[in-house]
């Protein structure tokens, strides 16, 4: 029997480092909004949280990747892979060279989530898919007695799909605590916000009237996101959902809450002024951008 | 031996085995208490179920999913393409009153293109058993592949005595024929064996092969009887489109053998609504009335009598 893997960077990483994580995160993320482009404010949302979860939360490390006792996280909303990318390069689970692959035939480093990526244990791309299969994972650790949990990001507008609701209606009935679904809540559906067309708000009374325990932090604060992943399950026999505040294209002023900064294909010359920007500079972006991917 | 038998056998042999429902259990009503936390009822939720079970394999389990086949082939389509078969998951997959075996329930319920997307998935298998004690027999088989499986469930009492063992991706060839081969899967077995007498009794030779695995296609056989026979019959409860009659085109024009076939399906229509036996005799699907167009189609492609 395997033991319980340690994550390496875990008690090592305070708010600073953290912090300087994400930037280089984002980094490579402006880095991939070239040359074909990405989804470069989905990305930018959810970095803090990526960074977090894979340097503090997760019982894990580049060596357990195949270990049965080790926490999950599965990307469901798919389109904010670069951040998942980059966390994986910057801890270690990936080289970093890896990430200039990106789009190239010769590697599996695309615009979704895949197996083929050291770390990313499950492919999305199709909406409201990667919580029935968090919950089977839960499942199956429940039945074999671990003590290990599965985190499942979902986009705000992923809740849209009737599959979200059904899923968090069975996981409730099946008390599977130890799965924890965090919503990157970056008010967002892809061209539009999300409470201008499906509105989500009231969100928490709708998650808890699902048999969920409900926690709603800001997604870029790593002090708050302490208080939320601190001790899991909220409560015992209930899943745990944490919604987290986050902001679309969070760290570039000039394409934050933009719903046409959605899938960008930037030229050179923009990606060097936004890495400017990202240290306190300012970008002047003319690439139209691409809708609809 | 029952079909609950079948999967506690198994159970009892494999720790990784699991058996879930989307709320389907008239089948399985033993098996909760014999299985205990690896039996999961999911509810009236196919996609879920789906995602579970892709979640279960990912975890070194065998799950073993049921619900009525209509929901769980097309409700759960994208779900069983992208989940389970994209991975290339050990999923089985197992479809409640396929075909004319939802009798009276209507078109909603009616799983007569399921064949046909099933196995549009890449290595997804797909099993037609002619009765329960087929279904039985090959289901420690079906389990032990790690591919995933679409299974056309069948409770019935034997069609026949079956001679062949199963085997994955073979046919069971049940006579040959110089004359003409009917080739057919599941159910309507039941139905060819007695259009097959019928047939003999008029003097003409006539094959039959049951497919019991659609895919993978036991081809050597198909092809055999492509060569022995002057016109090949495919007999489904399915649409035209994309079940056998398009599995044996497809190979015999791949392997550039001309054979006149001549096809017995639904084309462009769902069944009316009925108990089974008036099903069968309203659509002109019972063993004699398939005789009768047999042999008329035998007389279109130069029949000599």
């Amino acid at each position: 029997m395997s033991s319980i893997p340690v994550n390496p960077f875990a008690g090592k990483t305070g708010v600073a480092e953290m912090e300087a994580l994400a930037l280089r995160v984002r980094e490579h993320i402006i880095r991939m909004s070239t040359g074909g482009g990405c989804f470069i404010g989905a990305s930018l949302s959810c970095t803090d949280l990526m960074v977090y979860l894979y340097s503090k939360v997760l019982r894990l490390s580049p060596g357990d990747l195949q270990n049965p006792n080790r926490d999950y996280l599965l990307l469901s909303k798919g389109h904010d892979v670069p951040a998942l990318y980059g966390a994986l390069a910057e801890l270690g689970y990936i080289p970093r060279e890896r990430l200039a692959h990106h789009l190239k035939v010769t590697d599996q480093i695309y615009w979704h989530p895949n197996r083929f990526v050291p770390g990313i244990e499950f492919h999305s791309g199709s909406l409201g898919h990667l919580l029935s299969v968090a919950m089977g994972i839960a499942t199956d650790i429940k039945l074999r007695g671990g003590q290990n949990r599965v985190f499942v990001i979902l986009g705000d507008g992923e809740c849209n799909e009737g599959s979200i609701w059904e899923g968090l209606l069975v996981a409730s009935a099946k008390k599977l605590d130890n799965l924890v679904v965090v919503i990157d809540r970056n008010e967002f559906q892809a061209n539009i916000r999300t409470e201008e067309l499906i509105p989500l708000e009231p969100m928490e009374p709708k998650y808890q009237a699902f048999g969920c325990k409900v926690t709603r932090i800001n997604g870029h604060d790593f002090s708050a996101m302490d208080a939320a992943f601190a001790r899991l399950p909220v409560e015992t026999g209930s899943p745990t959902v944490i919604i987290a505040d986050t902001v679309r294209g969070k760290g570039l002023p000039s394409i934050e809450k933009r719903a046409d900064r959605w899938f960008v294909n930037f030229t050179q010359n923009e990606v060097e002024q936004l890495l400017g920007e990202l240290h306190g500079g300012k970008a002047n972006l003319t690439s139209e951008t691409l809708i609809v991917r | 031996m029952t079909y609950e038998d079948a999967l506690t056998a198994i159970a009892q042999k494999d720790p990784n085995f699991m058996v879930l429902t989307a709320e389907n259990r008239g089948h399985m009503r033993t098996i909760p208490p014999k299985l205990g936390d690896r039996f999961i009822d999911v509810g009236i939720a196919e996609q879920t179920m789906i995602g579970m079970a892709a979640g279960l394999a990912l975890r070194g389990r065998t799950p073993v999913c049921h619900a009525l086949a209509t929901f769980l082939t097309l409700r759960a389509f994208e779900f069983i393409r992208t989940d389970v078969g994209i991975p290339r998951l050990p999923v089985k997959l197992v479809g409640m009153v396929p075909g004319f075996l939802s009798d009276a329930n209507g078109p909603t319920h009616q799983a007569i293109e399921d064949v046909a997307i099933m196995r549009g998935i890449p290595h997804m298998q797909v099993f037609c058993p002619a009765d329960r004690e087929e279904l039985c027999a090959a289901m420690p088989a079906i389990v032990a592949e790690r591919a995933p499986c679409y299974i056309r469930y069948l409770g019935n009492d034997p069609a026949c005595e079956h001679k062949t063992p199963f085997d994955i991706g073979k046919a069971e060839v049940i006579a040959e024929g110089s004359d003409v081969t009917i080739l057919t899967y599941g159910f309507l077995v039941r139905e060819a064996l007695k259009a097959r007498a019928a047939l003999e009794e008029r003097g003409i030779s006539t094959g039959l092969i049951h497919v019991r695995m659609p895919k993978p296609l036991d081809e050597a056989a198909v092809l055999k009887a492509a060569k022995q026979s002057r016109l090949l019959v495919t007999y489904e409860d399915h649409f035209l489109t994309g079940g056998l009659y398009s599995i044996v085109c497809e190979l015999l024009v791949r392997s550039r053998t001309s054979v006149p076939v001549h096809p017995i399906a639904l084309e462009e229509r769902w069944f009316k609504p009925a108990l089974l036996d008036d099903v069968l005799k309203f659509e002109k699907f019972t063993g004699e009335q398939v005789a009768i167009k047999i042999a008329g189609a035998l007389n279109d492609n130069g029949n000599p009598e």
